[in-house]
């Protein structure tokens, strides 16, 4: 097992990224003072951000007087955190139990053969991150993805990877600008 | 005439808004000036996008599957020249279909035939009336006419509702709280989402019912942030409220005042739970507590709390209006009313439906939900999610009611139904809720955090072909283990799924061990694709479809499979075209 800090002091960890912070000063003066408020202040940071950068729950922690750690303790709970950047196309792929049943697992190994990439992770060229998720309440429609909000279903291999392909193409013709 | 479309998230998915707007753009192009209400869902999940055209008589029809180019033969034949499009129909007032007949709506009662964003259609259907009356008598004859209607909890436990209340009433405190929960954690269910997106206001009309009954002020509703329409439209029906005055401060004029605000989860299965939810809104880890004390006597904030599923609060207002005896009237002996379900897997008719208890598996299965897709053979059907259990067909005539279920080792759950047919592999579902429990323990307790995980481990070399004697009996020993040890419902139930399908299949676990084959063709270290050279005539589609391009061959002769590359996807499966039917999927032990 790695230690997560990998020796660096927690100074350093927590302020290494380049990150405005006045972006969620708004958020902040909103709920400060309650600390029941704390998973709402990530959520609404998390949209500001796109993830939950390491300087971001420092400063966090310090509005809400908690500790860095605590408030960690609390981005690493929930599934919804991300600490990293994510890709252009969020593609969250369903893999609850009528999914699964109606071969959700088929179509992860196809996609994940089109993007080159694992679970979790995101293509090189920024565009796609593929996250898998249990239940987006759509089960009639199983195999069900999402992609940034719009859900795709019933899902064939074929579909799942053609729907990726024009989303490609359509950033090639429109030259946009990788995330 | 009126016209109808249901927007919940799964006609949405399917493309209802587009079909809404072309259809609102020909009815303008034709100048036809009828306006087309939104509302939520019927249920009829599997025939999405579906049109409800209502006429002058009250008489429905439901159109299913409409699309841009059905929309305009639908116009022009039915609603221009007054001839219902038969071929297009789902179900219509003169020929109800099987779905709907079978059902009895006390909770949906409002689902896809309300606009849920407008209050005055939740007041024309009564609405709000429940509140009225409640008010006019004592929290205790509240409490008495729930207890009359034999209402239980909807969540999973089956616990009675009334019991809860009289606890949350009788704790002493200033302030109390009442709190929904709508985490909706078991995947592959919806009914708390599609309520919740349907009728948002016989939620809230629930909650200041059992807020007034208990003696709370404030009330809270914890959704999961996946659900983002029923968040919308719940924000939507809370301000509605607030203007009518039907939340807020002297509520009808009565010394009662009462307010309620959402809180959205952030994705953790145990915040369900309700000690777990309870620190979740503390903005804490979601780790649950020990019990007791109960949420009744310390919950939120160390209050006394009431939390309830968002069903069994659905169903308080329509005992209010129509007497706990109505309700007491349907159901089984031990389990009164109705039950949602959420009808998904290998079902041909998938949905939302709603039926008095007591029903048997069978009818559920195949006179409302139309039976096993293309045909196939049941297998099992599983109930209550991670919790639950997988009962076997010699099992189907099992009445549904809290007792009946639990006696097979399943639970009756929140309602999710998921069915499953001869390609399901048992062994492998085990493996699939152990992987999903084993992520979604929070770690507190050592013989769940590391039980699941042990007993995952070793799901996953029998689904690998790797299985030892001895494994079902080491699952066995440390699944009751777990159950044993674990302070919450999440470790106590989890081992379920493995001991249910090892009690009613452990042929296939057997199949997996000993004879590394696996009965279902699902395993993927235990299936080959092959090509049968007999009867390949050289195509090529499988070789184009293979997304590792490891299938080769000359045109007109026999192609190849190279197993070392294969990453079994089953694409050349599907695409082999009937009538060669070259493609073999081996690997079921037995027959080739
Ligand atoms: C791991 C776990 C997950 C749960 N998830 C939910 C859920 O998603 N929704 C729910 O209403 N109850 C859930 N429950 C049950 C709640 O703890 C609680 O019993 C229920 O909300 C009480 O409401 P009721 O009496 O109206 O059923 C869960 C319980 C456990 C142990
Ligand atoms: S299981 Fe995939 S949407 Fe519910």
């Amino acid at each position: 097992m790695n230690c997560c800090c990998q020796y660096k002091s927690r100074e350093e960890i927590f302020s290494q990224d380049n990150i405005d912070l006045g972006l969620i000063k708004a958020v902040l003066e909103k709920y400060r003072g309650d600390k029941g408020n704390l998973i709402t202040v990530l959520q609404e940071a998390q949209e500001v951000y796109g993830y939950l950068p390491l300087s971001v729950l420092k400063h966090i922690a310090d509005v809400f007087e908690l500790k860095p750690a605590q408030v960690y303790g609390v981005a690493t709970f929930y599934t919804q955190f991300r600490l990293t950047p994510v890709g252009k196309y969020l593609i969250l792929l369903c893999q609850g139990t009528a999914c699964h049943v109606n071969g959700s697992e088929r179509i992860e190994t196809v996609l994940l053969e089109e993007l080159k990439i694992k679970p979790g992770e995101t293509t090189a060229d920024g565009l796609f991150t593929l996250s898998n998720v249990a239940c987006l309440g759509c089960c009639s429609l199983a195999p069900v993805m999402m992609i940034n909000g719009q859900a795709y279903g019933p899902l064939t291999t074929d579909r799942a990877v053609k729907i990726i392909k024009d989303l490609k193409a359509r950033e090639i013709s429109e030259g946009g600008e990788p995330a | 005439m009126k016209l109808r479309i249901g927007l919940g998230s799964c006609g949405l998915a399917a493309g209802a808004q587009t079909v809404k707007d072309s259809l609102e753009a020909e009815l303008l192009n034709q100048g036809i000036d009828i306006k087309v209400q939104p509302a939520g869902c019927v249920g009829m999940c599997h025939h999405e996008p579906l049109l409800d055209i209502i006429d002058d008589n009250g008489q429905i029809f439901t159109y299913g599957h409409i699309d841009e180019k059905n929309i305009k033969e639908i116009i022009e034949e039915h609603i221009v020249a007054g001839r219902p499009v038969e071929k297009h129909l789902v179900h219509s007032s003169r020929q109800p279909n099987d779905f709907l007949n079978g059902q009895l709506k006390i909770a949906l009662r409002n689902c896809g035939i309300i606009n849920p964003e407008v209050i005055s259609d939740y007041m024309e259907q009564g609405g709000y009336k429940a509140l009225e009356k409640a008010l006019k008598q004592s929290p205790k004859d509240i409490i008495e006419e729930i207890k009359r209607s034999g209402l239980r909890g909807r969540g999973g436990a089956g616990f009675p509702t009334w019991f809860k209340w009289e606890a949350a009433r009788n704790n002493p405190g200033e302030v109390k709280y009442v709190i929904c929960n709508a985490d909706e954690g078991d995947p592959g269910a919806f009914m708390d989402r599609s309520l919740l997106e349907s009728d948002p206001h016989s939620i809230l009309e629930g909650m200041a019912i059992a807020a007034y009954a208990i003696g709370a002020s404030q009330g809270i509703i914890y959704c999961r942030a996946e659900y983002p329409l029923a968040i919308k439209r719940l924000e939507t029906a809370i301000n509605q409220a607030r203007e009518k005055g039907l939340l807020g401060e002297n509520i009808f004029n009565h010394n009662f005042s009462f307010d309620i605000r959402i809180k959205k989860g952030a994705g953790a299965f145990v915040c369900g739970e309700e000690t777990a939810l309870i620190a979740s809104l503390e903005g804490e880890r979601g780790m649950p507590r020990l019990k007791p004390p109960f949420p009744a006597e310390s919950g939120y904030w160390g209050r006394p709390s009431n939390i309830n599923n968002v069903e069994t609060l659905a169903n308080v207002p329509w005992i209010i209006a129509n007497g706990g005896e109505a309700f007491a009237a349907h159901g089984s002996e031990k389990s009164k009313g109705t039950k949602v379900f959420a009808l998904a897997g290998k079902i041909k008719n998938g949905g939302l439906i709603e039926v008095p208890m007591g029903l048997s598996l069978k009818e559920i299965i195949y006179q409302i939900g139309g039976g096993i897709k293309a045909d196939r053979a049941f297998k099992a059907v599983q109930l209550g999610g991670p919790s639950g259990g997988c009962i076997p067909a010699s099992l189907l005539d099992i009445s549904v009611d809290y007792e009946s279920i639990t006696s097979t080792g399943a639970i009756m759950g929140s309602g999710g139904m998921v069915v499953m047919d001869d390609t399901t592999c048992m062994v492998d579902v085990a493996r699939f809720f152990l992987d999903f429990t084993c992520k979604e323990s929070c770690g507190k307790c050592v013989q769940c955090r590391i039980g699941t995980k042990r007993m995952l481990e070793i799901l996953e070399r029998i689904c690998d072909g790797k299985g030892r004697a001895g494994d079902i009996e080491l699952l066995e020993e440390i699944g009751q283990k777990v159950k044993e040890g674990s302070l919450c419902g999440l470790g106590q139930s989890a081992p379920n799924p493995v001991l249910t399908t090892i009690k009613y299949f452990r042929d296939e676990y057997e199949a997996h061990i000993n004879d590394k084959t696996c009965p279902a063709k699902y395993c993927k270290a235990l299936i080959e694709y092959r090509i049968d050279p007999e009867k390949c005539k050289g195509c090529n589609l499988c070789a184009k479809k293979c997304p590792v391009n490891c299938i080769s061959g000359e045109k007109k002769q026999p192609y190849i499979i190279d197993q070392q590359r294969c990453i079994k996807c089953g694409n050349c499966l599907e695409v082999c075209p009937t009538k060669f039917s070259a493609v073999i999927l081996e690997g079921g032990g037995g027959e080739a």
